[in-house]
């Protein structure tokens, strides 16, 4: 696993989801928090890492950064920007 | 009169003969795929007046009434002008532009394509030419609209330039890049240009934008996927203003109306003659000559 350096609010694990619950699952993640707070999604190398992040993006929050676990899956952490 | 009827004439106008005699399918005019609901009720009601009260879907974004009796094509066509519907054209000429919705609509969407279609449709739509001819055109590399399959295909993409002091080397942009183009080091990123097929992922999914892309046209030509099949190549590389892409495209176009022999579609010319020759062409008008 690597090494999370950044403080999160909330944690999803979406690894066991397919598309397009993927997102689903994460947007009902992120739609929790407060504007401001951190949330760590956990998904699947392939098409979660290729298109969750950019997801996020077009709603307008903003990534911080993508771990590789290192083990098929990565952890993005996004903070929640309000509309 | 059914032995008078001109169905050569009548393809032009996009009256396609069927099995059942004196009765053709009509080919309507389509650009882009779009057509606002104004046109689609009037479609809608000539289809149940004068047809079997249904249309067919071709396989190009264009939409055929079948069961229309060529005797009454005229006041068909007439109906269909009162509600701003135009029949399409089949035969030896220019077809139906197709386009996805491209960059105005859809996400992924690098280039404007329903502007560029309606802009093609207008210099080329119905031109006379040895054989059929086809353009069609798609946003970016997730190529809907399938671009290599046509005569000339376009295809949006960009060009990009990575911005360092904007970057955070989160890594989301190594992920979303398809042709491993994409690695870090030190914290940065480093392109392959030689792998990146300017799909501009890493423009779309970069989170601080420190990739900037330069929207342009991808071009391929020489496409069919008929009787026979056969990707288009591309000869130039990426366009970024349109002046050049109609250039290249005029220049495409040229050339096969004065190399192609009567019914000869344009891979084919291309096989008789080698590509050289075109080449040649397309890159002088890229070049700007």
């Amino acid at each position: 696993m690597a090494e999370i350096d950044i403080k999160y609010d909330d944690f999803v694990d979406i690894t066991d989801k397919v598309c397009p619950l993927t997102f689903v699952k994460a947007k009902v993640a992120i739609d929790e928090l407060e504007d401001g707070e951190v949330l760590a999604v956990k998904m699947n190398d392939g098409e979660p890492v290729q298109n969750v992040p950019r997801s996020f993006k077009e709603d307008g929050h903003q990534i911080l950064k993508l771990y590789d676990n290192e083990d098929g899956t990565y952890t993005l952490l996004v903070r929640k920007v309000e509309e | 009169m059914a032995d008078t009827i001109n169905y050569a004439e009548l393809k032009k106008g996009g009256f396609m003969k069927q099995k059942q005699k004196g009765f053709g399918s009509l080919r309507l005019a389509v650009v882009g795929g779009n057509l606002t609901a104004s046109q689609i009720k009037t479609v809608s009601e000539v289809a149940e007046k004068y047809g079997k009260g249904y249309v067919h879907m071709t396989s190009r974004q264009g939409i055929e009434i079948p069961f229309i009796n060529v005797n009454q094509l005229a006041e068909v066509k007439a109906a269909l002008a009162a509600g701003g519907v135009k029949t399409g054209v089949c035969g030896p000429r220019v077809r139906t532009v197709t386009a996805c919705q491209g960059s105005e609509i859809c996400p992924s969407g690098c280039i404007d394509t329903y502007t560029l279609a309606k802009e093609l449709d207008e210099r080329y739509f119905g031109r006379e030419l040895p054989h059929k001819f086809k353009f069609g055109v798609t946003g970016c590399q997730n190529n809907c609209l399938k671009a290599e399959e046509n005569d000339v295909g376009i295809k949006g993409g960009m060009e990009i330039a990575y911005k360092e002091s904007a970057c955070i080397g989160c890594g989301v942009c190594i992920k979303a890049c398809r042709t491993d183009a994409l690695s870090i080091a030190d914290g940065k990123i480093v392109l392959d240009e030689s792998k990146c097929n300017n799909c501009a992922r890493c423009v779309k999914s970069c989170p601080t934008d420190a990739w900037e892309g330069t929207p342009g046209y991808i071009v391929s030509f020489g496409g069919t996927f008929g009787n026979f099949v056969y990707k288009g190549e591309e000869l130039v590389p990426i366009i970024k203003d349109k002046e050049t892409l109609f250039r290249v495209t005029d220049a495409a176009i040229e050339y096969f109306e004065e190399n192609a022999k009567p019914s000869e579609r344009f891979r084919k010319t291309l096989e008789r003659l080698g590509d050289e020759g075109l080449k040649k062409k397309v890159r002088a008008a890229y070049a700007g000559q």
